[in-house]
């Protein structure tokens, strides 16, 4: 990362997300047309309440202000200006320093679990996890508390990250730099080793997804990324990963640890994923907050399979690709999170 | 963990904790490292092989990863795949058929999509070598009594719920220490060693394809033989170049359900048994092991399929070794194979009228020796890995001139 501390004003006033949530219900009845359209395929119910409804899952899709092609994203500032309001969406906060001090504890590291296999293209933004490091040492956590790690050193690299494996401020490496466990974590159809950043290193994670289609499992989002934290996920893609995917996020350290989720949409992908392809981006301009990753998963399908509809393309059932392993990961046998519309609340703001 | 250590000390902590697991003196002249993993498992193998000197064995490489510019030189351009548009490739390996995206590896782990182009990453690449006796993959009609320079690199293209390799076939070639060893020099070893022949083991050969295919020819240009050890998960064209090459295969028939290849393999029944029969039509010397689960293989239907299936499509002749489990991996919830249950297989096996049924991983069970099926005297007599005697002429038995099937020499 290349911003040091201080790039970004704190974030402890209410101003300007007191002022836009003074709006915000105001707005609602407009905002949920729009978001009738982006879910228009049965998708999740839109709640306009602050505080989360009780037993549902809430799920903040934050769009910017300008959505355009994928070479016009938001500027820091606005990418900045809607995470703030994003995680006080999510949080029901006043201020972006009140949610942000949710996450973790006194003296606790904090991993940054990002997505970057795909290079610059369709990657966890660096200027993303700069906010957020940013957002997070505001809070109190100390910058070499940070960790923002991925599968391989060279993948970050690729994405434009630096690689950082000592000293002050964030870190940054991937799993190939500390390697993996020796003792096997099962569930069900899976057993991995895992990385030792995760394991040995990390108290707390923040999920770093990217919105984009995969060629083998349908979509990659918030449980998919976490492949990236085992030895083995070359496994792990037999039958459109179910139930290796909602297994693998069973597995403890995962469970135990990764807190919330914030996938980058800033730029998404509806077709030709994992790997990027700049025929099938677009710029969906925004950020999908949740605590439940199935319901962000599910409700990052329905965008899209939404954005399919609208190019012409098949469904991922017609492609023979539907993600299943969203269903299973809300089966008994699992319990991750739901899929089940009527207790997902999306927020769009 | 000391919860109070910050992100970086831990992270020192958990490098210098590697390094302490991992630091074990390096043997005198090799510069090979040894963890005291390996050790222990290269010390257990040694004891039977009786080659000391020779043993290594890889261990998770906690943080000591192959280097970038050392990745070089295990990289190859893979045989069997095909271009697909948008820089994707489908490998034609094994009956998988892997679609492979740019940057992504194959289920195997050690086949990489590179720009459009497929790689294997582990040509030279081996993870662990041992002086094994031939009796150990098992070949019991292969040269008895002599020794197999036996290697493997990571990966596999199955994975099994009781593989006891796991270390070393469930991960990826950067997850273990590597040894460069190119062709000639695995050849060089197994002459320095007076082995007879190069075994292609521990993993699944198949994935190591090009690595194994270079040494068997290289092998065979200095009298050296070589053996694979395999699953038998491989697709026709590559089955048959490699029989071409090579004197002898062993093939692990898991079971004789699909249901079982689905559920505890993560493969398929039909191509194992495609793969069998073409190695008879190309007259390699064939095998076959049969680990016998409880309760998951051993019905009295399924042995009787099997047996027929042999004797039908393979003959009388092909050697079939009932072998014991053993709770390993992710299979530990079920006991060892009773004895009982494997001399049952054997005797269902027998009355379908194959020939030579053996009965492995009980030492010491008479079913460990070769009888004539002419007269039923022992032609070949052994104990675990040791053969005490063997009493054929010629390949004959020399009690009733009965030929054995099987490569004897000379």
């Amino acid at each position: 990362l290349k911003g040091g501390p201080g790039r970004f004003p704190v974030a402890n006033k209410a101003s300007p997300f007191v002022e836009a949530m003074k709006t915000y219900r105001r707005e609602f009845i407009r905002k949920s047309v729009g978001l009738g359209a982006v879910l228009s395929t049965g998708g999740p119910k839109i709640s306009g309440a602050l505080q989360a409804q009780p037993g549902k899952s809430r799920v903040v899709i934050g769009r910017g202000d300008s959505p355009g092609s994928v070479d016009r994203e938001m500027t820091d500032q606005g990418l900045l200006d809607l995470l703030d309001r994003s995680m006080q969406s999510l949080y029901s906060k006043e201020t972006p320093l009140e949610a942000w001090r949710l996450i973790g504890g006194a003296g606790q590291v904090v991993g940054l679990k990002v997505n970057c296999l795909a290079g610059k293209g369709i990657s966890t933004h660096p200027r993303l996890v700069e906010a957020i490091s940013e957002r997070l040492q505001q809070a109190g956590v100390k910058s070499s508390d940070i960790v923002i790690w991925d599968r391989l050193n060279r993948d970050l690299e690729r994405a434009g990250f630096s690689i950082k494996e000592s000293g002050k401020g964030p870190l940054c490496f991937g799993n190939d730099h500390l390697g993996f466990g020796r003792e096997l974590e099962t569930f069900n159809a899976v057993g991995s080793l895992m990385c030792r950043t995760l394991t040995e290193i990390c108290d707390v994670v923040i999920n770093l997804p990217v919105l984009k289609d995969h060629g083998i499992t349908g979509v990659t989002m918030a449980m998919k990324n976490l492949f990236g934290a085992i030895h083995n996920p070359n496994k792990y893609h037999l039958n459109i990963g179910d139930p290796y995917v909602a297994d693998v996020y069973m597995l403890p350290p995962i469970r135990q640890k990764v807190q919330l989720t914030v996938c980058d949409a800033i730029a998404a992908q509806y077709e030709g994923g994992p790997s990027f392809m700049p025929q099938w981006t677009w710029s969906f301009n925004g950020l999908i907050l949740g605590f439940d990753p199935v319901a962000l998963d599910y409700t990052g399908w329905q965008i899209i399979e939404r954005k399919r509809a609208e190019m012409g393309m098949p469904s991922l059932r017609k492609a023979g690709r539907e993600p299943t392993y969203i269903a299973t990961a809300a089966d008994p046998q699992h319990r991750i999170g739901t899929c089940n519309p009527d207790q997902i609340e999306v927020m769009e703001i | 963990m000391n919860r109070k250590l910050r992100g970086e000390s831990r992270l020192r902590m958990a490098k210098g904790e590697s390094e302490t697991i991992d630091s074990i003196p390096k043997q005198s002249g090799s510069g090979w490292a040894l963890s005291r993993r390996s050790f222990f498992h290269g010390s257990l193998s040694l004891g039977l092989a009786a080659y000391p000197s020779l043993s290594r064995s890889s261990a998770l490489a906690a943080a000591r990863p192959v280097l970038q510019e050392d990745e070089k030189l295990y990289l190859a351009e893979a045989k069997f795949y095909e271009k697909l548009p948008h820089k994707k490739i489908k490998c034609l390996l094994c009956p998988r058929e892997c679609v492979i995206d740019d940057r992504e590896r194959g289920y195997c782990g050690v086949r990489e999509n590179r720009g459009g182009t497929y790689y294997t990453l582990v040509h030279s690449r081996l993870c662990t070598f041992h002086v094994d006796p031939i009796e150990k993959k098992p070949l019991f009609h292969f040269h008895p009594g002599t020794m197999a320079f036996s290697i493997a690199t990571a990966g596999c293209n199955v994975n099994c719920r009781f593989c006891q390799n796991w270390e070393i076939s469930q991960v990826r070639p950067e997850q273990v220490r590597s040894y460069y060893a190119p062709p000639e020099k695995v050849t060089a070893m197994a002459v320095d060693q007076r082995c007879l022949s190069i075994a292609y083991t521990y993993t699944e050969p198949v994935i190591f394809y090009e690595y194994m295919q270079d040494t068997a020819i290289e092998a065979r240009d200095h009298g050296v033989k070589s053996v694979v050890i395999t699953g038998g998960y491989i697709a026709k064209e590559p089955l048959v170049e490699l029989c071409a090459s090579v004197d002898g295969i062993k093939v692990d028939l898991k079971a004789f359900s699909e249901e079982y290849y689905k559920q505890v393999v993560n493969g398929e029944l039909r191509p194992v048994l495609d793969a069998l029969v073409t190695m008879l039509n190309r007259e390699v010397w064939t095998e076959i092991v049969y680990l016998v689960v409880p309760t998951m293989n051993d019905s009295e239907e399924e042995l009787i399929g099997l047996s027929r299936w042999v004797k039908q499509n393979l003959g009388p002749d092909v050697p079939v070794h009932f072998t014991r489990f053993y709770p390993q991996y992710l299979m530990k919830n079920l006991p060892p194979t009773p004895v009982e249950t494997l001399e049952r297989a054997k005797t269902i096996a027998d009355a379908e009228g194959l020939n030579y049924v053996y009965i492995g991983n009980v030492p010491g069970h008479p079913a460990e020796n070769t009888y004539c099926p002419g007269c039923g005297r022992v032609v070949i007599r052994r104990k675990g890995y040791t053969v005490s005697g063997i009493y054929l002429k010629q390949g004959r038995c020399v009690g009733c001139q009965t030929e054995i099937a099987g490569v004897w020499g000379t």
